[in-house]
């Protein structure tokens, strides 16, 4: 549907007339419609674009006289395009109605908004913080308002945290976390369970809260280091993201052989993250043996980053503008061996994996995320392709996936063994996307020395191996960033893991928690 | 079974081959990395890793110590589930302050004698982070340190090598 014709239709059905519409990149789309509006307007958007919320955010505009902003945003796939839906706040009447009754997933980012602005989202019931814990933090500071300056040590931490209690005769509750048995990020898990089967799972997070949206606010696009560290294990589509948002906004151009030398690492990472959760998969349900054969595919990948870029995990290797290394005939060389190498080892994994009936039963129908359940929940990614969403930013934003044919590799089962095809599937494309690029890649420059920094708002984003990585960016005049709004997938994946478990019994949540594969820090920010 | 047999004679050990290059530094550190062990502290080194708020990288690399090729609890390194079992606390991450209270409780809970290790630029004093309203500026400020171990994060070679100076002292 074009967007003129639904700006018409929201006037007609709901009497709402835009205050004005924005185009400040070919992809990005934003509408500004009154306060009051706000709803309204959001759930015409998403009853039409029938696309999931991808991030919904506040931005102080104080200091230029426009008290706050509210801005949510949809993606529209048949478009291309990225549609924002905005609204002032005023500084006096800081709140907007809340979308959570209509739109499910927007209520975990209106928690957010309301323990970093101070912004009440009327209606939203859930007055529980989410990352700045009760326990540890004060009432009344919010963090990500210009004017806020952190509270003395000698503030009084306000309440305790609400766990939502399940009643009746043979519940109990089994707590688990922040620290855990293995070598992992915290966070803490509550399962109410009568019996077996679990009945209500609650994953409270926040517990790797470091404050990176406040930490990106002053700085340049060198905060590429920042924003490689947000998620460590997705550092190439973090700064992905990242530098796009920055590169949109100063109009700087990227050579063509380091579109090609990004995507090849963004491959990579894919390759030895899926690499390690087939591994973790196996080894969840005690099937040893093809989970050391992945740790030895992982380290062959990894080793190979740092002989290919001088990193284990490509930290320092995207750039604003390009990438800050190139790979020469020697090295591309080595990258065509090692492939090779690489897809022999995995295709002998994949044939051990297949050849155990025991496995394939436990993977099997074990943690089913409906259909129906990813779209409420806004889930994104690996996830959503396994319950049989066709969706991946490599195939809308296609540029040089599509010249290699780029197939969306997806399942509908939506249980642990689908989640389980999916990475397997996407493994073997990375490996047959690298090779493309390595034979479609130009000569050239890697990197756009000539960037003029400036003002400007923009959307950077890249299908990272967990799903969508998006960055926000507001910059001033200097071109200093006024403004990072970050969502990584695991954000509103953690909800949909905390459903697939409904009904499992709770040994089996390390294979569903493995096959999700969440990022805690990603999420915590 | 038969596919895992043939495996497993046409590759042999992976741990020596795949390492070959490394094999000259690697093995003799481990050797005296284990050495060491058993003449500190009896037969092995127990610890206990907690992340207080690291991007998993670090997490990845110490899990990668234990891949087949380095497997670093052939040299009496082993990783324990928890902290009573524990010699040593391994601390990952600047120290979000919804962890400070989890890293004290972890130290408190392990026995005598005991010693803390940080691990990766974060826990040194924030790394990236530092400054920000939410982190301790790493684990100095709430267990006493008795190692650090810088990189970002560091790869498994130098947490080895790493262990190996220590110990040596």
């Amino acid at each position: 549907m074009d967007l003129r014709e639904m700006l018409v239709q929201l006037k007609q059905d709901h009497n709402v007339s835009a205050l004005a519409v924005d185009e400040p990149h070919r992809d990005e789309t934003y509408i500004w419609v009154d306060n009051r509006d706000f709803r309204a307007t959001v759930a015409f958007v998403q009853k039409k674009l029938r696309a999931p919320l991808s991030m919904m955010f506040c931005q102080d505009r104080r200091a230029a006289g426009g008290g706050f902003a509210v801005l949510c945003s949809f993606l529209c796939a048949p478009l291309k395009k990225w549609l924002f839906v905005c609204a002032s706040i005023s500084e006096e009447a800081p709140r907007f109605d809340s979308l959570s009754s209509v739109v499910y997933s927007a209520g975990l980012f209106e928690r957010e908004i309301r323990e970093m602005f101070g912004i009440e989202p009327c209606g939203n019931s859930d007055a529980r913080g989410l990352r700045l814990h009760e326990e540890n933090w004060p009432a009344g500071f919010f963090p990500l308002r210009k004017d806020f300056t952190p509270p003395s040590a000698a503030a009084a931490p306000g309440n305790h945290y609400g766990f939502t209690r399940v009643e009746g005769e043979g519940v109990f509750e089994v707590p688990v976390g922040p620290v855990h048995a293995g070598v992992i990020g915290p966070g803490h898990f509550r399962f109410s369970s009568a019996g077996e089967p679990v009945i209500n799972l609650e994953i409270r997070l926040g517990f790797t809260h470091r404050g990176a949206e406040k930490l990106f606010e002053g700085r340049h696009s060198d905060a590429v280091n920042l924003a490689e560290c947000v998620a460590g294990d997705s550092a190439v589509g973090h700064a992905l993201a990242f530098c796009h948002a920055m590169e949109k906004i100063y109009k700087a151009e990227v050579p063509l052989r380091a579109v090609y030398i990004r995507a090849i690492c963004l491959e990579l990472e894919r390759m030895y993250n899926h690499a390690g959760d087939i591994g973790g998969i196996a080894l969840d349900v005690g099937f040893t043996f093809p989970s050391a054969f992945c740790a030895l595919i992982k380290e062959k990948i990894q080793a190979l980053n740092r002989d290919l870029f001088g990193h284990r995990f490509l930290k320092g290797v995207v750039c604003c503008a390009g990438v800050a290394k190139d790979l020469d005939d020697k090295r591309i060389r080595l990258l065509k061996s090692l492939l090779e190498d690489i897809s022999r080892d995995f295709a002998e994994l994949k044939r051990i994996l297949h050849a155990s009936a025991s496995f394939i039963d436990r993977v099997d129908t074990t943690g089913v995320l409906k259909r129906k359940t990813v779209e409420d929940l806004g889930v994104s990614g690996v996830a959503a392709r396994a319950s049989g969403l066709n969706t991946d930013l490599r195939k809308i934003f296609n540029g040089i996936y599509e010249i290699a044919r780029f197939r969306v590799c997806a399942e509908s089962a939506g249980d642990t063994h689908a989640r389980l095809h999916v990475r397997i599937a996407e493994f073997e494309e990375s490996v047959r996307l690298i090779t493309e690029f390595i034979h479609n890649m130009p000569s050239g420059s890697v990197r756009n020395e000539a960037i003029s920094p400036g003002a400007g708002v923009a959307l950077g984003y890249a299908e990272g191996w967990r799903g969508p990585v998006l960055y926000w960016i507001a910059a001033r005049n200097d071109g200093s960033i006024d403004r990072c709004k970050v969502v990584d997938p695991s954000f509103l994946n953690w909800q949909g893991l905390a459903y697939c478990v409904l009904g499992e019994i709770i040994p089996d949540f390390p294979v569903c928690n493995k096959s999700f594969d969440l990022s805690y820090s990603g999420s915590d920010l | 079974m038969i596919d895992i047999l043939k495996t497993r004679l046409v590759k042999g050990v992976v741990t020596k081959r795949i390492a070959a290059s490394k094999t000259a530094v690697y093995e003799p550190a481990g050797a005296q990395l284990k050495a060491l062990i058993a003449e500190k502290f009896g037969r092995s080194l127990n610890i206990r890793e907690v992340d207080t708020g690291s991007c998993a990288a670090c997490e990845s690399e110490i899990i990668a110590c234990n891949n087949p090729i380095y497997d670093l609890s052939r040299f009496g390194v082993n990783f324990v589930a928890s902290p009573r079992h524990a010699d040593c606390l391994l601390v990952t991450g600047p120290v979000s302050k919804n962890m400070a209270q989890a890293l004290r409780s972890t130290y408190d809970a392990m026995p005598e004698p005991k010693f803390v290790i940080t691990l990766g630029d974060c826990a040194f004093d924030g790394g990236p982070f530092k400054g920000s309203y939410y982190i301790e500026n790493g684990a100095k400020s709430i267990v006493p340190v008795a190692l650090h171990i810088p990189g970002c994060p560091p790869d498994p070679e130098t947490i080895i090598n790493s262990l190996l100076n220590f110990l040596r002292i």
